[in-house]
């Protein structure tokens, strides 16, 4: 699940690190007031869920408030990269000397959070990563005593950084791996992390994504969960208990299994057809899950058609088959289902599609180009 | 003999009492796997599924000489238990649990370097060696016995494959899923080396999908098999930086992509499949000894 900036850097002062004070407005008239009560000349930056916001004109400064009030008025409602900004992070603007990378993330190949440090920060870690490796200083944490802060000073040593930063970046390194343990973060970025003129030490920018299989004993930051307009669909899905992915096609898909799904997303792609979506009802589903997820498909408008593929080991084909057949009667009028079922109550749920008139795929490629072949003759019609 | 598992496993369940657990101990014991008891803490001396209950894995251990564990413990609970197992020197753990916090998984790979047990898993199907009986979730009935290894990171995937082997002939030595986590106990590699050293098997059909390097790693290990590796990789079409359900399954920045791993494997001599229908074919030309090396 990703947070915002204000909510990562709320997560950083609790673990001591510096971060420059700021606060949230969602009108150009609060953002002005807190300018005020800062006294002094402010960043405005945008809160959305991607990067990239500098670029896009998101982050202004407004040297006073009735600039900082000017500033907000700009932002608020831009769209960055599909998502529309609803709120900006007001915050006192530093002046920075140099910028260096912190981030503590998942690593697959060593199987443990792994610490990153770069000289190289403010710019996109993963082009410095590509372009110049050798700038980028690795190590894995062993989970039992977390980033010692011998380790991240020495990480900070190597990687050139300036003899103050070695001291106090050492700590706030070693405090961000503790952060991201603790919060159960896949990854927490500083980045940058400022060397101030005045030679102080903080998070100018943060950057949290935290495990969504820890929300349960996380129930704070599950509660910090917001749709992102650019997905408003995913985000409904998942209130829903659906494993649901948007794409940009117009052929919508519902299997069982995240393999076979994407495998039945492939031969659609194949048969020539655009994938919609990707939506996975997992094992032993039963008629109503299949209802809900042919009904849930069926609300993004540009879906003209849904190939249903369900390998019945657990999950009965009867079941399957009635949902969709309850389902009929909600979806558009003449909206082509195509259903291909195998395993278990194979026989009976196909009794049960052909009795209601539904096409039925022998198998998953058969399936694919029927339902690709029913919204081609279908917008052939119009 | 097969790989991991056969007639001679002594298997236990872990979380046997839950209701995930106690539907599947009773698919386990159909496919005649040697089931010898269960573990829920709390529930010590009652029975389930008419197998002893024991309080700990230890003590399970002790009385039955169980050797392999599946667990079913609910998400936050499976890192434990795994590392329970481990600790009473269970040799062979299959997790079947999806949704364990990974950070939970760093701790367990950790504390599996200092433990000799071997983990399956977790958000994976399980294992299965027909006519042996099955660890896990698979339906058993889709497969037969035979030379051919299958090894896979999906559940229904799996079974769509094996029970497409099975109608054109092909048996199977054993089935594996090893699972769609960003970090899992055994990888494509480690079932790789199992299948080049099990004298039952004569070819690998390996089923990856897009996420990770592991079936990039694969490919450099099957270079050095003697026996044919025959592949197909899912997810050809999915764009990046999407999760596509399994928590590994994700394209960011350049790696992890199906090309890259499609190119790897070719690189190697392994074919690749482009769609499931054609890996029947391939596994009957490598099980035939038609083994294209470039």
């Amino acid at each position: 699940m990703k947070i915002h900036e204000y909510q990562a850097k709320d997560i950083l002062r609790r673990y001591g690190i510096p971060v420059q004070p700021g606060k949230v407005a969602s009108t150009p008239e609060e953002a002005e007031s807190i300018a005020r009560e800062f006294g002094e000349p402010v960043v405005i930056k945008a809160q959305v869920y991607v990067g990239g916001r500098g670029k896009a004109g998101g982050i202004q400064f407004g040297d006073t408030p009735e600039l900082a009030r000017a500033a907000t008025q700009k932002v608020l409602g831009m769209d960055i990269k599909g998502l529309t900004v609803e709120k900006v992070l007001v915050t006192p603007k530093i002046e920075i000397a140099e910028e260096y990378y912190l981030g503590v993330a998942l690593d697959r190949a060593s199987q443990a959070p792994v610490a990153i440090v770069s000289a190289a920060g403010g710019v996109d870690i993963e082009q410095v990563a590509e372009e110049a490796p050798e700038k980028i200083i690795r190590k894995p944490i062993d989970v039992r005593w977390g980033l010692l802060p011998l380790d991240a000073r020495n990480m900070l040593a190597q990687a050139g950084v300036p003899h103050m930063v070695v001291a106090k970046g050492g700590a706030i390194l070693s405090a961000l791996a503790r952060a991201f343990m603790e919060t159960d973060a896949t990854l927490a970025e500083i980045n940058p992390l400022a060397l101030t003129k005045d030679g102080q030490v903080m998070a100018a920018d943060a950057k949290i994504v935290i495990d969504d299989n820890a929300l349960p004993r996380q129930p704070e930051y599950a509660a910090w969960a917001e749709p992102e307009e650019a997905n408003p669909l995913e985000y409904q899905a998942k209130a829903e208990g659906l494993t649901y992915v948007k794409l940009d096609g117009d052929v919508g898909i519902i299997g069982n299994g995240a393999g076979l799904v994407m495998t039945t997303l492939d031969m659609v792609a194949r048969a020539g057809g655009k994938p919609a979506n990707f939506l996975d009802i997992g094992g032993g589903a039963k008629a109503e899950v299949m209802k809900k997820a042919l009904l849930f498909v069926a609300r993004d408008p540009q879906v003209k058609g849904i190939l249903v593929n369900i390998f019945g080991g657990i999950t009965r084909g009867e079941e399957v088959a009635k949902g969709i057949i309850m389902a009929q009667a909600e979806l558009p009028k003449g909206m082509p289902i195509v259903a291909r079922l195998s395993g278990t109550g194979e026989a009976e749920g196909r009794a049960l599609l052909a009795d209601a008139g539904l096409t039925w795929g022998t198998d998953m490629r058969d399936g694919a180009e029927k339902i690709v072949a029913e919204i081609n003759q279908k917008a052939g019609e119009k | 003999m097969s790989i991991l598992f056969d007639k001679t496993s002594r298997l236990i369940v872990q979380g046997i009492t839950g209701r995930e657990g106690a539907y599947h101990t009773k698919g386990m014991r159909a496919a005649g796997t040697n089931l010898v008891g269960g573990v829920t803490p709390g529930r010590g001396g009652q029975e389930a599924e008419g197998l002893p209950i024991f309080d700990t894995v230890a003590e399970a251990r002790a009385v039955t000489g169980a050797n392999v564990s599946c667990v079913f413990v609910p998400p936050l609970g499976a890192a434990d238990a795994i590392m329970e197992a481990a600790s009473a020197g269970i040799e062979l753990v299959v997790a079947i649990t999806e949704g364990i916090p990974v950070l939970d998984m760093t701790r367990v790979a950790a504390y599996l370097k200092e433990h000799p047990t071997r983990l399956i898993g977790p958000n994976c199907p399980g294992l299965a060696t027909p006519g042996a009986g099955k660890v896990g979730i698979m339906p058993y009935q889709i497969m037969t016995p035979g030379r051919a290894g299958f090894v896979s990171r999906s559940g229904t995937l799996t079974y769509e494959v094996v029970a497409l082997l099975t109608a054109a002939g092909l048996g199977q030595s054993s089935v594996i899923g090893i699972g769609g986590d960003p970090i899992i106990g055994t990888t494509f590699t480690h079932i790789l080396s199992d299948f080049a050293a099990d004298p039952l098997t004569d070819a690998v059909v390996m089923c990856g999908e897009i996420g990770g390097s592991d079936e990039e790693d694969a490919a450099a290990y099957a270079a050095t098999m003697s026996k044919p590796v025959v592949a197909f990789i899912s997810g050809r079409t999915a764009p990046p930086g999407k999760r596509m359900g399994h928590a590994g399954a994700i394209i960011s920045g350049k790696t992890g992509t199906a090309q890259g791993k499609v190119e790897a494997l070719e690189a190697v001599g392994v074919p690749v499949a482009e769609t499931i229908f054609e890996i029947p074919e391939l596994t009957r030309q490598a099980l035939a000894g038609l083994k294209s090396r470039a």
